[in-house]
């Protein structure tokens, strides 16, 4: 594939901390690689910006590969950008035209507040894990290979939920800012497993009342968070965390 | 005692309030629905009818305090969660785009939810309270109808109860937790089926019966 380049117009959030109201700004982004990803379109502009003196656009990112979870901001409407199953870090500027305008704002919720510009805080995310508690492993010597038999259904099912990486898109796409998602993937993945299944009405109980602590909203079905999931984690995920925490609420011994 | 308030007040409990009480709606719907069909069996067997229902007496009587109270349920959870999911973004997006999951039904549940409601105001107002004792309920209902704004009111109505009904169907099994891959399909489809035979079966009863008059 030839690499070529384009002249982009971005309209940015720029907020300097918790306390100021924010306000959008316009940038050039010139003479930029479509083999670029969109970060590093960014690392571009922020070099002009810091070149001239100018604060330049705090945004989040770590490791560029789509594994980390750090990365995303909302791009023309849609977080990570509007190309499906990619974060924001994997977007290639090849999937812009000559000419377009640009609209990057933070991730929007109750629950995650901008530190500055882009850059959000999602501990909120870190506090429903928590909130998850733990599961027992046996410490010891090495445990004997298939010592737990899994099926390879439930074990693709397990691993699909695990592919969540936190980055908290599905709560910046969901109309209600409902962390639904997130937290179905992660009650999911350890439910579905033999390992995880001794915590697992704990778990549920505790990761569900957290989420509303926090402020979250509350799930609607919209679809929104599947469709926009960089990981295209699935709403089945919702409907067995929904199971879970009633068969927890209502069956188990757990108050 | 706490663990039912633990449990019934999160989000999850508050959706199976929703999701219970609209499936509750849902088989009223398809009850009341096949009842007044038999308006297409004249005015005597329409008028039959709804002397065997209100033969039923208490049993009838227990059936609108039920269906009373899980208005009163729905409605109010439904109010609820519809000013916590807006507290829950208080900056809104500039540029709004859906990714394809969002549909006309699940977009406007809170809008159609009250124009159902003061639907159901206005249509208790219209046969429910009103005086029956030197008339019959089908003259009642061919009087409305004669008026075409009443058609129109209730032929738009229904097609907002369709709508509704479009996304809640389907909905109420996810937020049961029922979803399979064998199925959820099979579920999806037969919500839109529904939604659809509630909005034609319902609607076209006015037309009819404004035409006949
Ligand atoms: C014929 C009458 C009605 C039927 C059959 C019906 C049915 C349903 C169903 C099945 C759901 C899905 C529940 C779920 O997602 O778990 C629902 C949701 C909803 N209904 Fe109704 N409903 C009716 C009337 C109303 C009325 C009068 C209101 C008044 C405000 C209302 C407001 C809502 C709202 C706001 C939701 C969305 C709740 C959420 O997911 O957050 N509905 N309805
Ligand atoms: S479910 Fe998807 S969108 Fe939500 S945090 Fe996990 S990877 Fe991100
Ligand atoms: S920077 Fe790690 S996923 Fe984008």
């Amino acid at each position: 594939m030839t690499s070529k380049a384009i002249n982009l117009t971005l309209k940015v959030w720029r907020q300097n901390g918790r306390k100021d109201k924010g306000r959008f700004e316009e940038y050039k982004a010139n003479n930029i690689s479509t083999d670029m990803s969109f970060l590093e379109m960014l690392d571009v502009v922020n070099e002009e910006l810091t070149l001239s003196g100018q604060d330049p656009i705090a945004f989040d990112s770590d490791c560029r590969e789509g594994i980390c979870g750090q990365c995303g901001c909302v791009v023309d409407g849609h977080p990570h950008g509007h190309e499906k199953g990619t974060t924001l870090c994997q977007l290639h500027m090849r999937h812009f035209e000559d000419g377009d305008t640009v609209v990057i704002e933070p991730f929007r919720a109750r629950a995650f507040k901008v530190l500055k510009d882009l850059m959000i805080d999602r501990s909120a995310m870190d506090g429903i894990i928590q909130a998850g508690g733990f599961v027992s492993v046996n410490a010891g010597g090495a445990p004997d290979a298939n010592a737990i038999p899994i099926s390879q259904e439930i074990a693709e099912k397990a691993m699909d939920a695990a592919q969540c990486i936190g980055c908290g898109a599905c709560v910046a796409a969901c109309p209600n800012a409902s962390a639904m998602l997130f937290t179905s993937a992660k009650i999911s993945h350890l439910a579905l497993l033999p390992q995880g299944k001794p915590e697992a009405a704990r778990r549920a109980l505790s990761m569900i009342r957290e989420m509303d602590a926090l402020g979250f909203g509350n799930c609607s079905n919209e679809r929104e968070c599947e469709a926009e999931c960089p990981k295209e984690i699935s709403i089945v995920n919702i409907a067995r965390a929904n199971r879970e925490f009633l068969k927890a609420g209502f069956f188990s011994s757990v108050m | 005692m706490n663990w039912i308030t633990n449990t019934l007040g999160t989000s999850i409990g508050k959706k199976l309030f929703m999701a219970v009480t609209g499936l509750g709606f849902i088989g009223f719907l398809a009850g009341h629905l096949a009842g007044n069909l038999t308006i297409y069996g004249g005015k005597d067997a329409f008028n039959g009818y709804a002397e065997h229902l209100h033969a039923l007496g208490p049993l009838l009587t227990v059936a609108e305090i039920g269906l009373l109270t899980f208005a009163a349920i729905h409605v109010g959870v439904g109010i609820y969660l519809f000013f916590q999911n807006y507290a829950a973004r208080p900056v809104r997006y500039a540029v709004n785009k859906t990714g394809g999951g969002r549909t006309i039904g699940s977009q406007t549940m809170p809008y159609t939810g009250i124009l159902i409601l003061l639907f159901i105001i206005f249509h208790l107002l219209n046969f429910h309270f009103v005086d029956k004792t030197h008339t019959t309920i089908f003259e009642i209902v061919a009087n409305a109808f004669a008026n075409p704004i009443y058609v129109m009111i209730y032929v738009a109505a229904m097609i907002v109860v369709a709508v509704h009904v479009s996304h809640g169907f389907w909905s109420a099994f996810q937020t049961i937790g029922a979803n399979h891959p064998k199925y959820m399909p099979i579920i999806q489809v037969v919500g839109i089926v529904f939604s659809i035979l509630v909005g034609i079966g319902f609607g076209f009863i006015p037309i009819y019966v404004s035409i006949l008059a």
